[in-house]
């Protein structure tokens, strides 16, 4: 018997947290912003989910099987969760050769480059998108109208986002109870507000993230936006209409969460967050792209390390 | 509200099975093995040699420094060797052994129940007292209290503060003996604040333990200055900077003495053995000894002499396990493995946890992937995961600045990390050789 005891430093037990809990947290969370892309995407919401989760799920098996010749981790929900938010930023009736191309990229390039879950700089799923948007641009910006259960798929009947209505046709922007509910062109996790809300709710329940991040780039952009708004309002909308539109709360709630390619200290999320939300809405406001939220998460994913190194917590005892 | 520290902290279930369970009195076994070394700080020097008599109560070794205590015999007999022993630290160290005999005490030592409350001797008698009696810090860290109670010159305590949080999941010592000798402890509060000459003293509960904090509340009506305070339950609320955040909201700087901001720690079991050695002339000779464990058949706090190897408290609790994983001296959180069940109970000794095999199995090990809940979770306001990559890459002058030597090593990080990442194994080595380096900076 005593040769047979276990002999290791403390602590003696651990509190059962894992990587796919927080994973699958975050995939739960998911769930209401997905039922409201399949009521009014309908059929081309489930392909473009499905062949986006399916194509990760491969890569990420491939590439460590025979790659990185490592043990998979397949169910540890991570190539899952980058494959749901994948789809979350694609419209709905794109086709599944240009989604597979965006998850090859999104896997191969944005995680496994790097070497895996928890060594990447950039989020994924953003990567992934990002590099479509830029192959793809026609495909990648028109978007289906909502057509509640619709079996459509490729052949979905398009039409204006709110954004890009906000540019060139102000008239076309929907009620504020539409974007609240979901019911707006756009890709196809972004759209039903209250549905990501939920999310965030459960995630800060579940306390897989903090209130930081999304609080902070949503501020910014409400305080921005409404100056904006405030100097000029016929060029510049009201702050709600930003707030519910494109892809700010998605991108808030659930992209710039991610918790490898965002920062750890309270307060550095806090700098990450006004940081991503001032780049959103000068994009927003003067870039020529409609919608800036995939290139400013991306763009402070660069600087989380930095803002790691110099915004350190607040140390028990110190100045 | 209920106070608590500020910053970090965890809640892991409390798993108290041995909740309830009276104090019961051990026998005494026919060997005891007693370390030289049961304190931080110098070891004892051996004062007997082999083949001595000894009573209970008689010095086997003297403090072998200012910060050092001494040791007493918990038995009458012989003295068969003074020999290395294996003991909690996994180390063979100086210890003496005993063939039992009887059980005659010194006769200084008043063996009676009747309580004494009046003390009528000065600070420096009281210190003296306690000095000689040997003790330490029962919470587990056994720091020698005489020294605690002497602050370097240029401080004065404002207050003392009593460790009651009893933070550590399982471990029941401190709580049973609140329910018990309540009245005692509470004398051992006022002659300790007479020690050190302040007219105020909090005792901190950690609210999970309702039944004492009442108790006490209605006990302390009798001794003006000593307040009972409910503290809401998280860990580590008994380490001493936490503990002293939680009460009086003042934060210790960074290598500091709890003295600067005005405070003096003690633990609750340290002020029973206070009140039995000025009151009682008894040296620091037995203490509760809480064995525990969901595999143990009975959960049980014992009252236990100073060198009983604790396969005689594994027998009182209902023997071994059949698949022993892991033997722990102290609390899951912050005790030590030990390496059998021959190890010596020492005066730090708070508890025995047995674990079975399933549940001492550590987790694989994945990347990390940067959730910051260790971050979130460190009472120090640390960043765990940063402290770990430093050392691995042995970046001292790094590890240094970013204040390895602030922790407190009470394992929060280590158990919240969703990729079971042995992050406190890391920062524990680290921390070794920073400190390492400043003394040697320093010489």
């Amino acid at each position: 018997m005593e040769n047979s005891l276990y002999v290791s430093p403390s602590p003696h037990i651990h509190g059962g947290d894992s990587i796919s809990k927080n994973m699958y947290g975050v995939l739960i969370a998911l769930i209401p912003a997905f039922l409201v892309s399949l009521y009014y995407f309908g059929l081309g919401a489930l392909i473009v989910t499905v062949v986006s989760v399916a194509s990760c799920l491969i890569a990420e098996y491939l590439i460590q099987k025979f790659l990185l010749q490592k043990t998979p981790t397949l169910w540890d929900g991570s190539a899952i969760l980058t494959g749901i938010l994948l789809a979350f930023n694609l419209p709905s009736n794109l086709p599944v050769w240009i989604i597979i191309i965006g998850a090859l990229v999104a896997i191969g390039i944005g995680k496994m480059s790097f070497g895996g879950l928890g060594t990447n700089i950039f989020n994924p799923a953003l990567v992934g998108r990002v590099f479509l948007l830029i192959s793809f641009p026609a495909q990648m910006t028109t978007w289906p109208v909502p057509d509640p259960l619709s079996t459509h798929y490729l052949d979905a009947e398009t039409g204006a986002t709110v954004l890009s209505a906000m540019q060139w046709d102000s008239s076309a922007i929907p009620s504020v109870k539409d974007m609240l509910l979901g019911n707006m062109g756009g890709s196809l996790g972004e759209i039903g507000a209250i549905a990501l809300l939920i999310g965030f709710a459960f995630m800060l329940w579940r306390k897989i993230i903090t209130w930081h991040i999304p609080v902070a780039i949503i501020g910014t952009v409400l305080i921005f936006t409404g100056i904006m708004h405030g100097i000029n309002p016929t060029t510049y909308v009201n702050p709600l209409i930003h707030l519910l539109s494109g892809g700010l709360l998605l991108g808030a709630i659930f992209m710039a969460t991610d918790y490898v390619t965002s920062p750890m200290s309270k307060a550095g999320m806090i700098v990450y967050g006004i940081g991503i939300g001032i780049i959103t809405t000068v994009i927003r406001l003067f870039g020529s792209y409609p919608e800036g939220m995939s290139f400013a998460i991306l763009i402070m994913n660069a600087f989380t390390p930095l803002i790691n190194s110099y915004i350190q917590p607040k140390h028990f005892g110190g100045k | 509200m209920l106070k608590t520290f500020r910053i970090g902290g965890i809640h892991p279930p409390e798993n108290k099975l041995s909740s309830g369970k009276k104090i019961t009195l051990l026998p005494v076994p026919k060997q005891v093995v007693i370390p030289l070394n049961q304190h931080i700080g110098a070891p004892a020097i051996a004062v007997v040699k082999k083949g001595d008599d000894v009573k209970v109560g008689t010095l086997l070794g003297k403090a072998g420094g200012f910060v050092s205590a001494n040791i007493h015999s918990s038995v009458s007999g012989k003295v068969n060797k003074i020999d290395n022993a294996l003991d909690s630290s996994g180390y063979r160290r100086p210890a003496v052994y005993i063939d039992v005999e009887g059980d005659e005490w010194e006769e200084s030592i008043d063996r009676s129940n009747t309580i004494l409350k009046e003390c009528t001797l000065s600070s420096k008698e009281i210190i003296d007292k306690i000095t000689e009696a040997g003790i330490v810090g029962l919470g587990g860290a056994t720091f020698p209290t005489q020294v605690k109670l002497m602050p370097p010159p240029g401080n004065k305590a404002e207050i003392l503060l009593i460790n009651a949080a009893e933070c550590e999941p399982y471990l029941t010592a401190d709580h049973t003996l609140m329910l018990e000798k309540g009245e005692e402890v509470l004398i051992g509060i006022s002659i300790l604040m007479k020690a050190i000459q302040v007219n105020k003293a909090i005792v901190g509960i950690e609210n999970n333990k309702k039944d004492a904090i009442v108790h006490l509340q209605k006990l302390s009506v009798n001794f003006p200055g000593i307040e009972v305070l409910p503290l809401k339950v998280q860990y580590p609320q008994g380490g001493e900077k936490q503990l002293i955040d939680a009460i009086l909201r003042r934060q210790v700087k960074s290598g500091a003495l709890p003295i600067s901001v005005g405070a003096v720690v003690q633990n609750i079991g340290t002020s029973y053995a206070v009140y039995e050695a000025v009151q009682k002339n008894k040296p620091l000779i037995e203490r509760v000894v809480t064995v525990t464990g969901k595999a143990v058949s009975n959960p049980s706090n014992l009252s236990v002499r100073i060198g009983t190897p604790i396969s005689h408290l594994i027998e009182a609790a209902g023997g071994l396990p059949e698949d022993i994983g892991k033997i722990i001296g102290g609390g899951p959180m912050m005790g030590k493995a030990l390496i059998n069940t021959e190890i010596p109970v020492i005066k730090g000794t708070s508890g025995i946890l047995l674990m079975t095999r399933k549940e001492s199995e550590r987790k694989p090990v994945y990347n990390c992937i940067r959730c910051a809940k260790c971050v979130n979770v460190c009472p120090m306001g640390l960043q765990p995961t940063q402290l770990m990559t430093v050392t691995e890459f042995s970046n001292w002058d790094l590890a240094e600045k970013l204040h390895i030597t602030d922790c407190v090593e009470c394992g929060s990080c280590s158990y919240t990390c969703p990729s079971n990442r042995p992050l406190l194994d890391h920062i524990r080595l680290g921390k070794g050789k920073v400190l390492g380096i400043v003394r040697s900076r320093k010489t």
